[in-house]
């Protein structure tokens, strides 16, 4: 058990954690949660009295990529994640016990873990065969995910497969293979798509939680504003030779080595929400663009089916004539994608969120959990909300809730 | 009699069962189950070939980019493109760098635990830790108060009543390691953490992004040089306003990759090998255990020349029966599976992966399964036969092949077999599986600097070309062909089949590495790879068959890659 007056910040120290590696960490997390600098003491301070968070990580159908982006988080380091902030009490690639001694550790959840704990999710969930193309201990892991998730604090879906089926949910995959929604409706939900999913997007995601004891602000398909509120296109490297007119038109040529925009290679960051451009993978080091191939959309609705193929451009991207230019269509989308570009990362946009969002989950929370959560202190009170009434006009307007393909659409 | 069922095998690529069979404390039979079935080879189908490797990458992302490099691999070949020079170098960089993170993570966080207790270096000396962190290798962290400092911080983990990941495993039963060993081991697991960050950086940078790197093209590599070559740091218009980090295949950039290969080298020589080389000196004796098949398959790879039968670093071959001085050539021709085991509607009959299809439909007990004994169809992976005969791949089947090759590979392995007092069949023993592994990462990781150095030097001569893009238009292409690749993922021989018709996919399938080792009966009911090595396993108490999980785990299974 853990001792809920036994802080992190304490038990950090006593493992060696330097306070200066603490803030840092804070600084990070603020940066990726897109905050002002002035909410990294904060973060830093709600973390610090927080215990260790309890982490039932299942995996389904998957290729296991997420645990690997998982494994190479850099800000705050994975040693810092596994020993430090979280107890990843099951995760069948990580764990030593094996069997029925693995299963007991996400078994009698509520008894087990009184202050509650975070479901992780990775790997898509079948349903044809009475759910046997994918099987945990001689069980369907369809009724695995639902008896942890629905107990769950939160459930987090990482990766496109937890989050709409992904790959097994492809056109003739055969297993009808879903994500997390459909099969625990009623598990508080936080999805982050994207294959693999941004490892910085999930640590982010949990630091919000101890800092504000509340999830982020999602979007009606449950993923968080401040990682999939913008335009890929819109955050860009290559963004200005979009508008210069200058595009690579076959791989390798001049246009490629000078680094100019990918569109006519089928680059879908014109129609996908991400923050990849931005956040990048192992720290900044690179992203898909940066190294010469364009997006393929991997953070969108069934994105295999409705993003293809990677090396054309979609047909529904515009409503135009067939016989448009992408030069054409980059003049009309700098104004159209520009007046709906989401602004985060303000101040205001912490507040509402805490008094919105965070107040309903944490209520339904409340009722489901036979003893509160130790953070509860940090929390305001719960004000169950009139998502989206009270919503900053900067999130209220983006066009997030629902297909922003068909509702980017400039005119 | 027993029976015995581990679901989940915990620390593999995927939803992993192994139902035993004990009698008189050892394990009379074996039968090993995939658990999962995703679907990729049908999905593959009707889509466009040039984005094939994106999907076909999907199947695993531990084993991270090896199926998107052998779908491109197999489509190059049905188009007849042969690669420049330089995207042949940067695709074996980046397999490389897979090749050598996922052996050295894989001992560390998927077979150490089975092996020692971490939970034991609590009592260790922080002192004697010291001591033999000295004697056996050459990591520059061995200080006392190194070893106090992750003493401590493993003790905090374990006094919180929180080990998460860390929890006692069934390592500890019967350790020859002493707690001062457990020690070093620990923080040699936690630094290996760390390490892999830069691995993950160095994929980064050549891949855009880790897992599922996405630089591939059909044809060579999407990566290019800045216009100009990698000196020119200008010359853009206008310049990128990204200055985080350089472009991988600028000047800066190099030097970056070149920094990371060194930090790999450093951590696989001063670290890796002599962990393993401790860990197996410690069980001199024990290299029986687990003694499989002794029939090995490597179909070889790292190409490093661009003939059609190009020159391999790691060779391709055959051993049959044990007998490591006869090689045979390997023939695309005699690989088959038989689905007569698995859940698929398909005959018993062996077919070649041209002809192969992928029809699922469980057919296995309702749940929940409580045994798997008498169960026909019991796994989701086929059983690929190699000319009608069952076939271990992987590291050990590599390393036994290379070292039947002689060469100055061969004299490596020949001359850490000895030191170590290992005959060199006992490569196909747990012990040796694990062994064979290290070895393979130090060959491959001392070989990576050696290809960014050919990429500068054809950069700096003018040779600026990753990629051919003659067949990149659908229009030039014939109406129907068909293609295929035999190379090496780091679970062993990986193939991909595909055919073409009328600019789509019309066929495809994949043997992996795993597909052979997990491999369930065939038609003729001949076990495969690893459930002919489990049978013979000593399991004196039922409740820890620390064996069991050492033979599994010795072979790093990938039940992702197994079954697509």
């Amino acid at each position: 058990m853990h001792r809920p007056e036994d802080g992190l910040y304490a038990a950090l120290t006593r493992r060696g954690m330097t306070r200066r590696a603490f803030l840092k960490f804070g600084a990070a997390m603020a940066t990726a949660l897109a905050l002002p600098a002035t909410y990294a003491p904060r973060i830093t301070a709600a973390v610090e009295r927080a215990p260790r968070l309890p982490v039932i990580w299942l995996r389904g159908q998957g290729c296991g990529g997420d645990t690997e982006a998982f494994l190479a988080s850099a800000a705050p380091s994975v040693g810092e994640l596994l020993l430090e902030l979280l107890s990843v009490e099951y995760q069948d690639a990580l764990m030593a016990p094996s069997g029925d001694a693995a299963v007991a550790t996400r078994t009698g959840l509520a008894e087990r873990y009184p202050n509650g704990y975070f479901a992780v999710v990775e790997g898509a969930i079948p349903t044809a065969d009475d759910g046997m193309a994918c099987a945990v201990g001689g069980r369907p892991f369809r009724d695995v995910v639902r008896e942890v998730a629905d107990g769950a604090l939160a459930t987090i879906a990482i990766g496109a497969c937890a989050v709409d089926g992904g790959v097994p949910a492809a056109s003739g995959g055969g297993t009808d293979a879903v994500g997390v929604a459909d099969v625990a409706p009623k598990a508080r939900l936080v999805n982050l798509p994207g294959c693999p999913v941004n490892v910085a997007n999930v640590t982010a995601t949990i630091a919000h939680y101890l800092a504000f004891d509340e999830l982020p602000a999602t979007d009606a398909r449950h993923r968080p504003y401040f990682a999939y509120g913008g335009l890929v296109h819109n955050q860009c490297e290559r963004r200005s030779h979009f508008e210069f007119g200058e595009f690579v038109l076959a791989w390798g040529d001049e246009g490629a080595q000078k680094g100019w925009c990918l569109y006519k290679l089928g680059c879908k960051g014109p129609e996908t929400f991400a923050n990849c451009p931005t956040v990048q993978y192992a720290s900044g080091t690179s992203w898909n663009v940066k190294a010469g191939q364009g997006c393929i959309g991997c953070t969108m609705p069934r994105f295999w089916d409705s993003m293809g193929p990677a090396h054309a451009r979609l047909p529904s991207t515009l409503p135009f004539a067939p016989n448009v230019t992408a030069d054409q269509i980059g003049l009309a989308l700098v104004g159209g994608v520009a007046a709906l570009t989401v602004a985060h990362g303000t101040a205001t946009y912490a507040r509402e969120l805490r008094n919105r969002v965070v107040g309903r989950r944490r209520a339904a929370a409340a009722t489901r959990q036979a003893t509160p959560a130790p953070t509860a202190e940090l929390t305001l009170e719960p004000t169950p909300g009139s998502f989206p009434a009270s919503a900053p006009a900067s999130t209220a307007s983006a066009p997030l809730d629902d297909e922003p393909r068909s509702t980017e659409r400039p005119t | 009699m027993t029976r015995l069922t581990i679901d989940p095998v915990t620390r593999v690529g995927g939803p992993l069962r192994v139902d035993l069979d004990v009698q008189g404390g050892v394990v009379r039979d074996a039968w090993v189950a995939a658990t999962m079935f995703r679907g990729v080879e049908r999905t593959l189908i009707g889509r466009d070939p040039r984005d094939a490797w994106l999907m076909a990458q999907r199947i695993c992302g531990s084993c991270n980019g090896v199926h998107g490099l052998a779908s491109v691999r197999a489509v190059e070949r049905a188009l007849g493109i042969t690669i420049p020079a330089n995207a042949r170098l940067v695709r074996n960089l980046v397999a490389g760098a897979q090749l050598v993170t996922g052996h050295v993570t894989g001992f560390y966080r998927r077979q150490l635990p089975d092996w020692v207790d971490i939970v034991a270096a609590v009592e260790a000396d922080p002192t004697a830790a010291s001591e033999l962190a000295r004697s056996i290798g050459d990591s520059p962290a061995a200080s006392v108060a190194y070893f106090r400092r992750v003493r401590e911080r493993l003790a905090a983990l374990v006094d919180s009543g929180q080990p998460g990941i860390f929890a006692p495993s069934l390592g500890g039963n019967g350790s020859r390691l002493t707690p001062a060993a457990a020690l070093v081991l620990g923080a040699h697991s936690l630094e290996a953490l760390e390490w892999r960050r830069t691995m993950t950086r160095l994929q980064t940078f050549l891949g855009g992004k880790s897992p599922h790197p996405q630089t591939l093209v059909v044809g060579g590599m999407a990566l290019t040089p800045p216009w100009g070559g990698p000196a020119r740091a200008t010359g853009e218009h206008p310049r990128r306003p990204q200055t985080s980090a350089p472009a991988a295949l600028s000047e800066r950039g190099l030097h970056v990759i070149q920094m990371l290969i060194d930090g790999a080298r450093d951590f696989v020589d001063q670290v890796y090998l002599p962990d393993v080389l401790y860990l197996a000196d410690a069980h001199r004796g024990a290299a029986e255990l687990g003694r499989g098949l002794g029939n090995l398959l490597a179909f070889g790879d790292f190409p490093e020349d661009d003939s059609d039968e190009p020159r391999l670093l790691l060779p391709r071959g055959r051993l049959m029966d044990g007998d490591l001085t006869t090689i045979d050539a390997v023939e695309e021709a005699g690989i088959a599976e038989s689905a007569a085991h698995a859940h698929y509607d398909a005959a018993a009959d062996l077919v070649h992966p041209s002809d192969g299809r992928t029809e699922p439909r469980y057919q296995g007990p309702p749940p929940p399964v409580a045994t798997l004994e008498g169960v026909t169809r019991y796994s989701w992976a086929k059983a690929p036969r190699y000319w009608d005969d069952p076939m271990e791949t992987g590291p050990a089947a590599r390393m036994a092949v290379a070292y039947a090759a002689g060469g100055p590979a061969g004299s490596v392995i020949a001359r850490t077999l000895t030191n170590l007092g290992l005959a060199p069949d006992a490569l196909g023993t747990t012990i040796g599986r694990i062994v064979a592994r290290a070895i393979e990462a130090k060959l491959v990781v001392d070989r990576l600097e050696g290809w960014l150095t050919e990429i500068r030097t054809n950069l700096a001569s003018g040779d600026l070309a990753f990629v051919d893009i003659s067949a990149w238009d659908p229009s030039r292409w014939p109406a129907e062909v068909e293609g295929w690749s035999l190379g090496e993922s780091p679970g062993g021989a990986l193939g991909h089949w595909l055919r073409i018709r009328d600019r789509r996919i019309a066929a495809y399938q994949v043997i992996d590495g795993s597909t052979w080792n997990l491999s369930p009966r065939d038609g003729r009911g001949r076990r495969g790879a690893l459930e002919e090595a489990l049978v013979g396993t000593p399991v004196p108490d039922p409740a820890t068959p620390i064996e069991v999980l050492r033979a599994v785990h010795a072979f790093d299974p990938c039940p992702a890659c197994a079954v697509q």
